[in-house]
């Protein structure tokens, strides 16, 4: 039996050699109280999908390269960095812990997230933050249609551009957008960005590592709130 | 003018404008807004009632009723999941969400479910502490909302059913009116309390069944491949959809006619979309068949279950189970005359309350009001469903041991005959007395 204190440092596992599953079994085994090595890497993904999906500890999980459909998603505790892109749905439903995108995610990232930092360095597409309900996710470029669609609560941060159709039907989240705006969706409205909002486009922007973008360059977009219940004047706006 | 006991004999009531649509008229003239109401389809279309069981008699050996045995277990999950349920019965409790039924009827369906050796199921909104704690066995719904999908909750579920529609309302997300988001049911859903709560229709990190695959996978991954996972779909396309599902990796099929019931949905929606439960069947065992999967993965018939009778008739067309939702919560008081006084109140008559998306429902079942839900007994409302869970079960053994069957698993389409030409088309059994389908090749 390998104790914590005897433990490699970093754990490497080559997913060219290395079964998915067994990765993902090793690592759920952690949250059960098993000794285990805390820092891992994963080399080759080679676009894999749900790696270091359901984690539920405070372990740090580097991915070298591409992974592909729901990398990270559901996580807690957990923070997972990878060094490449991913594909649809990464760190979907987040409850915590944080994930890291180096280069660009494909669309739904962050869906339904409830909570934990999900910070993307490239672009993400289409439908970034659908649904969030707590999640806080930066994007260090530019975001897709339809992006914060019904976002419940959490904050979303674009450095970049958003696409058509941002923040519809959108409850409580907040949305802070640098660049351009293609379009607003339904019940979503620009507001005044006060310096509370300053302040916390700060601290996201730092717990993010993005240094070098004014918090006073930003947009701030919410809801208008006039959609929340049913009223036969606003048929129009559905 | 004649009259006759003091009716009148001379008006003629319009087929085209019957009482029923003058009202409706009315209503949305004065309105402005869409009928919105619980409960299921109301229309008639072909359904069991148009089956008829060829009971053994010469060419057939029936067994001894209250002797010989007739088995009624089932496991569900067996093609992938390392732990398949294990049920005593074929009658499971559909999913219905807390938020749109009140906490103890929740707990109600879970005891009932659990005294009978069957599982019941979470509902758009999460899983609740009281449904898990009192559901031996409890299947855990992925809906497009996610609201209250949390991992924790994935693994202590029993099985895992991603929820692509529903009989009520295929292709239409879910609808929970603001006077039934409470405190808790907004904190559970990360939402405004008050508001109208929208259930989206598509699912926000898939789109199609390459993608479904994919989130199978995940959610394999994250649950240790452990749980079942049901694919519910509603009655429409069922035949593509029931082989999608197949091959996206689904453990279970869950087929939900357009009987099914629901909390609160457009009336229109109810009516005009979907097909019957009767003919989903035979198309859902076709999908199976064909793919060499028919019994593989586990197929589960909702829409318009309410008696034993009907429970055979779906085994007997190739169901391995079937879900109950609006039949339990009748049993459990729904709709009783016991509450006509206070139905009259609101509006409606026992026998006709369907508007389960008020919240004011006297019986404290479809209501998020603290002192109406305190009104229902859920040791009580356990009883009844345990109850009424036997009842199906008995029925359901009586038919099959009058077939012959020593499993209600062995009733089969040979055993049945339709009353009308519609249903033996649908059902893809023979017109009684004929032996003719109509539709089949010949």
């Amino acid at each position: 039996m390998t104790t914590a204190s005897e433990a490699p440092p970093v754990e490497t596992v080559d997913l060219a050699v290395t079964p998915l599953r067994e990765l993902n079994q090793r690592l759920h085994d952690l949250q059960k109280g098993t000794a285990g090595p805390r820092h891992w890497r994963v080399v080759n993904p080679n676009g894999a999908h749900a790696i270091a999906c359901g984690l539920d500890a405070s372990v740090e999980v580097e991915i070298e390269g591409h992974a592909g459909y729901y990398c990270a998603g559901m996580n807690k505790q957990a923070t997972v960095r990878v060094r490449g892109n991913v594909g649809t749905g990464a760190a979907e439903n987040m409850m915590s812990g944080q994930v890291i995108v180096d280069g660009s995610a494909s669309q739904s990232a962050g869906a339904t997230g409830r909570g934990g930092l999900l910070v993307v360095h490239g672009d993400a597409s289409a439908r970034c933050g659908i649904s969030m309900k707590g999640i806080d996710i930066v994007v260090r470029g530019s975001v897709g249609h339809m992006s914060a669609f019904m976002a419940q609560t959490g904050r979303l941060v674009v450095c970049g551009d958003a696409g058509e159709a941002l923040g519809d039907s959108i409850y409580e989240a907040h949305l802070y957008v640098r660049g351009s705006v293609a379009g607003l969706g339904s019940d979503c409205v620009e507001k005044e960005l006060r310096q509370n909002h300053r302040a916390e486009l700060t601290e996201l922007l730092d717990r993010a590592g993005i240094d070098d973008v004014d918090p006073a360059e930003f947009r701030r977009y919410g809801s208008a709130r006039q959609l929340y219940n049913f009223k036969v004047d606003n048929a129009a706006a559905y | 003018m004649t009259t006759v006991d003091g009716q009148l004999w001379n008006l003629r009531e319009s087929y085209l404008y019957d009482r029923i649509v003058i009202a409706e008229i009315h209503r949305a003239a004065r309105e402005g807004i869409y009928d919105i109401r619980g409960f299921g389809a109301k229309r008639r279309v072909p359904h069991f009632d148009d089956l008829l069981f060829l009971g053994a008699s010469v060419s057939r050996y029936p067994l001894e009723g209250y002797r010989e045995r007739c088995g009624t277990d089932v496991t569900l999950g067996t093609r992938f999941a390392r732990t398949p349920l294990e049920l005593k019965i074929p009658v499971t409790i559909a999913g219905m969400s807390f938020g749109a039924l009140s906490a103890p009827a929740k707990e109600a369906l879970g005891r009932g479910a659990t005294e009978v050796g069957t599982s019941t199921t979470t509902g758009d909104g999460g899983m609740t502490p009281e449904e898990r704690e009192h559901s031996k066995t409890l299947v855990y719904q992925l809906l497009p909302s996610r609201y209250g999908m949390n991992p924790d909750d994935l693994r202590r579920a029993d099985a895992i059913e991603v929820v692509v529609g529903q009989g009520a309302k295929p292709g239409g997300g879910g609808m929970l009116l603001g006077h039934k988001i409470s405190d808790r049911v907004a904190a559970m859903r990360d939402l405004p309390k008050g508001i109208d709560q929208r259930s989206a229709c598509r699912h926000p990190d898939w789109t199609g069944p390459d993608d479904l695959e994919i989130k199978i996978q995940e959610l394999r991954e994250i649950t240790d491949w452990e749980k079942p996972i049901f694919v519910k779909v509603g009655a429409t396309r069922t035949y593509y959809d029931v082989q999608l599902a197949v091959k996206a990796g689904a453990d279970v099929i869950v087929v939900d006619g357009m009987q099914g019931g629901t909390a609160a949905t457009q009336d229109v929606f109810i009516e005009h979309v979907g097909i019957p439960t009767l003919p989903a069947i035979p198309l859902a065992v076709q999908a199976l068949t064909e793919l060499g999967m028919h019994r593989q993965v586990q197929l589960i018939v909702s829409g318009g279950i309410r008696t034993g009778a009907d429970v055979a008739k779906a085994l007997a067309l190739g169901a391995d189970a079937v879900s109950i939702g609006t039949a339990a919560l009748i049993a459990m008081g729904d709709n009783s005359p016991e509450y006509e006084d206070q139905y009259r109140q609101i509006g409606s008559s026992a026998g006709f309350y369907d508007d389960w998306q008020a919240g004011r429902d006297p019986v404290g079942i479809s209501t998020q009001d603290d002192e109406l839900a305190a009104r229902f007994d859920p040791a009580l409302g356990g009883r009844r469903i345990a109850n009424y869970l036997r009842v199906l079960t008995l029925e359901a053994q009586t038919l099959a041991r009058a077939c012959g069957k020593s499993h209600v698993h062995n009733l089969e389409p040979e055993d049945l005959v339709a009353l009308t030409v519609e249903a033996a088309a649908m059902a893809r059994v023979p017109l009684a007395g004929t032996d003719w389908i109509p539709g089949a090749a010949s």
